[in-house]
């Protein structure tokens, strides 16, 4: 498999003394579904926005591998809130990151229709963002991603304001979507159920500065998540790998 | 309270107002010149534009008005806009703005005269100012609020230039804030330019002083109220502007 994010020793610094987390290496392997989860403050958002080169690294170095297409953006974010474009319609907002890339009115009007039949939202090309649900807004943010055709989705907690249903269907329809489009994902969250439902791999993310002190593999079949007893094995295994982490970082209290 | 119900309250408060004030002036407390019955105004108003007089006099106000309005409206937000952007724009103009920013368009009025003379170029001057100030102020503001949010977002979807990030998120984020400037600015300017008419300029100002020199208060009240319908017709239009532009908003 191909490795399509690679960090070396990263560390990133906000006042260029302090690190948020220093010495942090992964990799992420082609079409793989990566969950991360981490003491609070150790980092996690931070870690996707220098991998989307939106701020700086301080130290060590980010390495995105991705096949150059001009039709395609290689990353794209879904944010924890949807952060819509309120002066632009549901269909504009999906088109934001095709503005500058090279993609023709034509496959623009393909990418908002596919990406609008993906997120079950096909209906609401035309309205506000105003007039939609915090769900149907986050599916939009999902779309408004996936429409740039990335090779590589970086999630920050794009549930974690949802309620509980709305919550759990995402997470089918994500995984669903991810099976379908074969993407990377980098999903952060502090949600651990969450996290062992969907990663093939769950990182932790601690220790003081952070860094990723644990890796779960999941291996078990996604059909037998919810609610089986190996599922809630593994996710009492990686709260105990977190608690442990909180007790050992005194500033995490 | 319903719509219709409310139309008929505020109707019926207008009707109010005339009929008291009209009753007051027939009854013959006050000399007519002080207190002009609301009866004479449409006589009034039909002799003056039968002279040309009232249709030169806000021909000129509103070209003062308009010349000034564009000015002070254009120069204050892109200041205002600029020293949201750039803090080093922003610190080199942050002690001239406390400076001058505190003195009202009228303090103008001498140097307005001294440089253009008693002209419309003075008029229009004048004007600019307190339009110029109040845009200033709310574009500023109106950028600064921006959801930083939003402009990540912009960045993380490819938009990284300044100038990119102005179209896409900046410029459509503070258009609310910068639009409702433009509308107090639409106000202020009617308050300024009587004033600044009332040296000479000609115009409705000119033609009020004029008026209340000769007793002809029924003029000067015509013309008072045809200040408050220009203010509403071009406050009427600009509003219709605004909700298309914004209809994005709840």
């Amino acid at each position: 498999m191909a490795t399509v994010i690679q960090t070396e020793n990263l560390a990133v610094s906000f006042d260029g003394v302090t690190p948020v987390f220093e010495g942090l290496t992964l990799a992420i392997e082609k079409g793989e579904f990566v969950s991360l989860v981490g003491v609070s403050g150790a980092g996690k958002s931070t870690l996707l926005r220098v991998i989307a080169d939106l701020i700086p690294a301080f130290k060590g170095s980010v390495r995105v591998d991705t096949p150059n297409d001009p039709t395609r953006r290689a990353i794209a974010m879904v944010f924890q809130a949807a952060n819509l474009m309120p002066w632009r319609s549901v269909e504009d907002n999906i088109t934001l990151g095709l503005e500058g890339i090279d993609v023709s009115d034509r496959l623009k009007k393909e990418r908002v229709r596919w990406t609008l039949d993906l997120v079950g939202l096909g209906a609401y090309a035309d309205r506000w963002p105003y007039q939609l649900s915090g769900g149907q807004q986050q599916r939009i943010g999902i779309a408004r991603a996936l429409a740039v055709d990335p090779d590589i989705l970086l999630m920050d907690e794009p549930f974690g304001s949802l309620d509980a249903i709305t919550r759990n269907a995402l997470q089918d329809e994500l995984l669903q979507i991810w099976k379908e489009t074969g993407k990377s994902i980098l999903f952060v969250t502090h949600d651990i159920e969450e996290a062992v439902y969907l990663g093939d791999r769950v990182l932790l993310l601690g220790g003081e500065p952070a860094h990723i002190i644990n890796e779960y593999s999941i291996g078990i079949e996604r059909a037998e998540r919810r609610e089986s007893e190996a599922f809630l094995r593994k996710v009492e295994k990686v709260r105990g790998g977190l608690q442990h982490a909180i007790n050992a970082t005194p500033s995490a209290h | 309270m319903k719509p219709g119900k409310r139309y008929l309250l505020s109707a019926a408060g207008l009707a109010g107002f005339l009929l008291l004030w009209e009753g007051i002036a027939q009854s013959g407390w006050f000399e007519a010149h002080l207190l002009p019955p609301p009866s004479t105004l449409p006589a009034t108003l039909l002799s003056e534009i039968r002279l040309g007089i009232w249709q030169d006099m806000v021909w000129a106000s509103l070209r003062h008005y308009s010349i000034g309005f564009v000015i002070g409206s254009v120069l204050g937000v892109t200041l205002g806009v600029s020293v949201a952007l750039f803090p080093k724009v922003e610190a080199s103009q942050a002690w001239l703005a406390r400076i001058f920013r505190p003195i009202p368009p009228l303090a103008w009025i001498p140097f307005a005269i001294i440089w253009f003379g008693i002209s419309e170029t003075a008029a229009a001057f004048i004007i600019s100012i307190g339009i110029f100030w109040i845009n200033y102020f709310t574009a500023m503001t109106a950028v600064l609020a921006v959801d930083k949010d939003l402009i990540e977002v912009a960045r993380a979807f490819g938009h990284r230039s300044m100038f990119a990030l102005l179209r896409k998120v900046i410029m459509p984020g503070a258009a609310p804030g910068i639009l409702s400037g433009i509308r107090t600015g639409l106000g202020q300017g009617w308050m300024t330019v009587v004033a600044a008419e009332l040296f000479g300029i000609p115009g409705i100002g000119q033609r009020m002083i004029e008026a209340s020199g000769l007793l002809a208060s029924e003029v000067v009240v015509l013309y008072m109220f045809s200040i408050a319908f220009l203010y509403g017709v071009s406050d009427y239009i600009f509003v219709r502007i605004q909700s298309k532009v914004l209809e994005w908003q709840r």
